[in-house]
């Protein structure tokens, strides 16, 4: 197990490398001089060598480099061209509402999902197996935003239960404005989420109820709850751990689109007002950061899945 | 899901195949230039104008059309681009040496971490946001997936009896992968590129929606699902046609893809 998290944390730093140097790079391709941003037309030269200076395009690229991953490094990601704020202190500013409502989500995804995918698979053959996996189905071909949109025209403007969209100035300062506020992104993302999750516990439900190890105990006299408890959960949490890290990944790039749907001052509308503005060091500190999150994410989810499940342990289950 | 067989593959082809065929119509025959306006903002559905008008007074069923052709053509080229990028890498990082495989398999994984939607944030940052711009970091971001897929199956396949058999009796390796391969993962293969065109077609809705997909004369159902928001009380049917048709095309797309791998010959999941 030391061994393999050493490997496992070597492939981490690794690819965290990588992809900051992809960024990096994909971000120079870029035909115009990030410097633009700072200028309005008509610029002296004076002006433009001024610019150059302070965005430091004006060094030789493996500089810029150097400086990108020293700053990185340093948990420095440099000055927004328009707020001219720190963007590290930006980003954490719109955390608030992005953390809060992934976790939120991803737990409403899970609480649904693991018991009506046990559900669709245990009871396939009752009137409402097929249902749910018919619900499954349908929930992944379901754009997240179009899910946000129809909630809001019912629930917000028709029905008038909640806000359709923004975020309380004082953060959460107040509570219960804030999770009024992220109640219908929370659902939006959760449902979409759901019928995903749905599809992996069903399988890895079918799985398990399919497995010899499983009939044996059974035979043995114990009951289904007890043989499922004993010999079932832990064989069907290791897949299914495995996709929760990859859902928890795709819960954040949800509320990266959820957040435009409700207006809500997130780390994704913060990536869309960079764009829109031209805002490198914003840009690349947004992708930086959720990039990083997705990796760890993964991290977490294979180091998990080895403690769960002994036998990926072994020289056998390494492959 | 599995085990609906043929039925599935039938009724996901009949779905597609609607919106194919809407597609291919607007090439030729569309009800109303998609740039008039004569028609008065937000009129209701029926009489002149089948589905009403949107907030600017342009047809939605005019709009509806150029959108079936915008999402096919999104996620046809992506899995065009991605697929062939893709199956190329995971080749050659399949019968690289060990030091190589290991250094592809790990920038793949990398890669993949990377995902679609911020990559296709990024390359719109870049460059600007258009058609071209979406299919390309669509693909590119699908070229990644596809490439691991193929690199595990062509191990697969390379650890098998039947290719150290070739390797002796003296077949060139042109000859295995063209032989032996590729008939051994394209069904696998396909299955994926059909489950990758459904994410892709979600994907560019989810650009045009934000903003950053192809701007305005290409009418995306993600655009025309965000251009409706504000009106979705007078004028309910802009807001949820362009998602229906979405529905549509990725529903019938994936129960194409689960079909076939009922079909593909010996996989019994």
């Amino acid at each position: 197990m030391a061994r393999y998290l050493l490997r496992r944390t070597a492939f981490l730093l690794g690819s965290l490398l990588l992809a900051a140097s992809l960024l990096f790079v994909l971000l120079r391709l870029l035909p115009g001089d990030p410097a633009n941003a700072l200028l309005s037309i008509g610029a002296t030269p004076e002006q433009i060598a001024a610019a150059r200076r302070q965005t430091g395009s004006d060094l030789p690229l493996p500089e810029q480099f150097g400086a990108w991953l020293g700053g990185l490094a340093r948990l420095d990601l440099g000055t927004s061209y328009v707020s001219k704020l720190p963007v590290g202190g930006e980003i954490a500013a719109r955390l608030v509402v992005t953390v809060p409502l992934t976790l939120l989500a991803f737990a409403l995804a899970v609480v649904v999902a693991v018991p009506v995918g046990f559900l669709a698979a245990h009871r396939a053959q009752r009137w409402y197996g097929p249902l749910l996996s018919g619900f499954a189905q349908l929930g992944i071909a379901v754009p997240v935003f179009w899910i946000g949109m129809l909630l809001v025209t019912v629930f917000a403007l028709r029905l008038r239960l909640l806000p359709a969209g923004g975020f309380p100035r004082e953060d959460w300062a107040e509570p219960g404005r804030a999770l009024a506020a992220l109640t219908l992104p929370v659902v939006t993302i959760a449902l979409v989420m759901s019928a995903s999750l749905i599809r992996y516990v069903r399988s890895a439900t079918l799985d398990v109820l399919g497995s010899d190890h499983l009939r044996t105990a059974r035979a043995l006299g114990e009951s289904f709850a007890g043989a499922m408890w004993r010999h079932g959960l832990r064989n069907a949490a290791g897949p299914v751990i495995a996709v929760l890290g990859i859902e928890l990944a795709t819960t954040f790039l949800g509320a990266v689109v959820v957040e435009s749907v409700f207006a809500l001052p997130g780390l994704g509308t913060l990536l869309i007002e960079g764009i829109s503005e031209h805002d490198y060091p914003v840009i690349q500190g947004v992708l930086a950061v959720s990039t990083f999150a997705v990796l760890v994410i993964g991290f977490a989810a294979d180091v998990a899945q080895r403690l769960v499940d002994p036998r990926l342990r072994t020289r056998l289950g390494r492959s | 899901m599995r085990g609906l067989g043929s039925k599935g593959l039938a009724a996901g082809c009949v779905l597609v195949g609607v919106v194919l065929g809407v597609a291919v119509v607007s090439l030729v025959w569309l009800p109303y230039d998609p740039a008039d306006t004569s028609g008065g903002r937000l009129v209701p559905p029926g009489g002149e104008h089948l589905l009403g008008t949107d907030k600017l007074g342009r047809d939605l069923l005019t709009q509806l059309m150029i959108g079936a052709r915008i999402a096919l053509v999104a996620g046809g080229g992506s899995v065009l681009l991605g697929g062939v990028l893709g199956v190329l890498a995971g080749l050659a990082a399949g019968f690289a040496t060990r030091w190589l495989d290991d250094a592809l398999a790990a920038a793949l994984d990398a890669l993949i971490a990377f995902p679609t939607l911020l990559l296709a944030m990024l390359v719109v940052a870049v460059r600007q946001a258009s058609l071209g711009s979406a299919v390309l970091a669509i693909g590119l971001a699908m070229s990644a997936v596809v490439a691991r897929l193929t690199r595990i199956l062509v191990k697969r396949v390379l650890a098998q009896d039947y290719i150290t058999a070739a390797r002796t009796s003296g077949s060139s390796w042109p000859r295995i992968i063209a032989e032996h391969v590729l008939p051994n993962i394209w069904p696998t293969l396909l299955v994926n590129l059909a489950l990758q065109l459904g994410l892709a077609v979600l994907a560019e809705a989810s650009l045009s929606y934000l903003g950053l997909g192809p701007p305005p004369p290409n009418a995306s159902w993600g655009r025309l699902l965000h251009e409706a928001q504000a009106t979705v009380l007078t004028a309910p049917v802009g807001a949820i046609a362009p998602g229906v048709l979405l529905v549509v095309l990725v529903v019938g797309v994936n129960l194409v893809a689960d079909g076939l791998r009922d079909l593909a010959p010996g996989r019994s999941r």
